[in-house]
């Protein structure tokens, strides 16, 4: 069985940037993905990013994927796997992979875990017909395979993920015939919003599906208004022709490998659902297993990067082997976070990241 | 209305934009009603014209005596929420960011449409810029009819009906 000092399980940006920085430190660093190229959700991302200069912003997410995976290119101490999913982690940190129908164990003296999120799905009639996919594949079908599965589609979510991906179907060519949304106020960005409504694109909040309509594939959507306690408004249905529905309406950290470990977890809500635990250093309460990324909290790229950053810098010195700059590195990728989360949109991941302090320290 | 529809009211319109002398030369006009963590704008801009401060999160102000309207700011920005403006006899010329695969061509008649994707007339492309640095952004340089300086924010073309 190969053995390593860390071993990454996840390859988006927070992954990426933690093996960077493990490898500066002179860790023999193991770094594994499931998907046949590194990048996580960047590489579907043909926008341009938001944030600032150390986020990449104005650079496209598939471009980023690229530049951060320049950055391991010259470390001879990285092992990198691909197509490689992990289907356990054990005690003994012996982390069982799977590679083409074939399994294989490895062992490392510490785990960082940054494997990103899952998305939810909604309930309502019909919701198994064909034509309806969540945002993610949806992306995965038109931006990687550059398969358009139909001409018109209506979205579900005007969260970020709903209005981006809404702008990307529109650049394959698809007409969105309307973005439907819940609560009585637009989700995502406001400017998203506006690039979609230039384009006539309408935007419906306080509303929901109701089910969807077609025998063998879907034909058609009926939507219906919402009160504010969220009750379904009777005879304000109206049906919508559609030849795709997507469904954005969030996503959960993907927790189940912590969990593996026993490692304590708590639904917070404001991070998207059940996640690990932590301490100040990204550490879970299974020493030396370590978490970052949007599997600890729903946010962002440029948040991600930040963490894998500030895991990685912890990994290197819960192993005696700190890295050189880690003196002034943390207080920037400290600050960086900080800036980052210090406005309306970050008042929530704050607010549940208090709470997962606050849980860790009582237990 | 932003919060709920995605289209700005003219009140918000009308306080990013500047008055006609000002805009007798280009200067860029930035749609950024919300605070959100992002700064390339500001950053970009090799004159300083656009300040975003105290924090990351504060809104873009453009001074427009250092604008020089040189329009690197709006192919930079992430949120297509920058154009240029100008005042010109009884036209007005703008000079948009777009990224639908539409191609337009300099004489090239289109539909002026307003913030909520509606025809408000018609106007004509007058160039069209997609230098390596846009990194797959175009700005297209439209000229339409002075009255629609605080409506107007992109095209379509005629035969798309
Ligand atoms: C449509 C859309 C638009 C977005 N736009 C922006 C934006 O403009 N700006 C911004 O900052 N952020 C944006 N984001 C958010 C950003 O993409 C995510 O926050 C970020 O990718 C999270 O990074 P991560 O490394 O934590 O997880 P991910 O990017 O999800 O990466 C996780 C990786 O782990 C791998 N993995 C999972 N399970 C296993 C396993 N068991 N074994 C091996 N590998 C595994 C996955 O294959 C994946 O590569 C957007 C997201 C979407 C979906
Ligand atoms: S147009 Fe040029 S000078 Fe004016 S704000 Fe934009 S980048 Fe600065
Ligand atoms: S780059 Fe665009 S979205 Fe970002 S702050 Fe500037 S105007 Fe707003």
């Amino acid at each position: 069985m190969r053995t390593y000092d860390v071993c990454i399980i996840g390859g988006g940006p927070s992954g990426l940037c933690a093996a960077q920085r493990c490898a500066e430190a002179g860790l023999n660093t193991l770094l594994l993905d499931r998907s046949p190229s590194l990048g996580g959700q960047l590489i579907k991302q043909t926008h341009k990013f938001f944030g600032s200069k150390e986020h990449y912003a104005k650079v496209r997410g598939i471009d980023i994927a690229k530049l951060l995976q320049e950055k391991l290119t010259s470390f001879e101490n990285i092992t990198i796997l691909t197509e490689t999913t992990v289907v356990g982690i054990y005690e003994d940190f012996v982390v069982s992979t799977l590679h083409h129908n074939q399994y294989k164990k490895i062992q490392a003296k510490a785990i960082l875990c940054a494997v990103g999120a899952s998305e939810k799905f909604l309930a309502f009639e019909n919701n198994d017909l064909p034509q309806i996919i969540g945002a993610g594949a949806l992306q995965t079908l038109v931006n990687q395979t550059h398969v358009v599965p139909g001409e018109t589609m209506v979205m579900i979510g005007s969260g970020n993920i709903g209005l981006i991906v809404s702008y990307q179907m529109m650049q394959a060519g698809m007409k969105v015939n309307a973005i439907i949304e819940a609560n009585d106020c637009i989700g995502g960005y406001k400017v998203h919003a506006s690039k979609l409504r230039r384009l006539g694109v309408p935007i419906h909040t306080k509303s929901t599906i109701k089910k969807a309509i077609g025998t063998d594939k879907l034909e058609a959507v009926e939507i219906i208004q919402l009160d504010e306690h969220y009750q379904e408004i009777p005879n304000t249905s109206r049906i919508i022709p559609t030849d795709v529905l997507c469904i954005s309406v969030g996503l959960s950290p993907l927790h189940q490998l912590t969990s593996m470990l026993n490692a304590k977890s708590a639904y917070i809500q404001e991070l998207g659902g059940w996640v690990p635990l932590l301490d100040d250093t990204y550490q879970c309460s299974v020493p030396g297993l370590f978490a970052c990324g949007d599997m600890v909290g729903i946010e962002e790229a440029s948040s991600a990067m930040m963490e894998g950053h500030l895991a990685a810098l912890h990994v290197c010195a819960y192993l005696n082997q700190s890295h050189p700059q880690a003196a002034e590195l943390i207080p920037y990728y400290e600050n960086q976070l900080y800036e980052l989360r210090n406005g309306v949109h970050g008042a929530k991941t704050l607010k549940g990241i208090l709470k997962r302090k606050e849980a860790m320290n009582a237990q | 209305m932003l919060n709920k529809t995605g289209v700005p009211t003219l009140e918000q319109v009308q306080s990013v934009f500047f008055n006609e002398v000002t805009l007798s030369s280009f200067k860029a006009v930035i749609e950024c009603y919300e605070d959100i963590p992002c700064n390339p704008c500001a950053l970009s801009c090799p004159v300083k014209a656009i300040t975003i401060a105290p924090t990351l999160h504060s809104q873009p102000v453009v001074d427009p005596d250092v604008c020089t309207g040189c329009s690197i700011c709006v192919s930079v920005c992430p949120g297509l929420a920058i154009m240029l403006a100008k005042v010109q006899g009884d036209t007005a010329i703008f000079k948009i960011p777009y990224e639908m695969n539409e191609t337009f061509s300099p004489q090239q008649k289109v539909y002026a449409l307003n913030r909520s994707g509606e025809i408000i007339g018609e106007g004509v492309v007058l160039s069209v810029s997609n230098k390596k640095h846009q990194n797959k952004t175009s700005i297209i340089e439209v000229q339409v009819d002075k009255a629609l300086l605080h409506d107007f924010i992109t095209i379509r073309g005629i035969h798309h009906g």
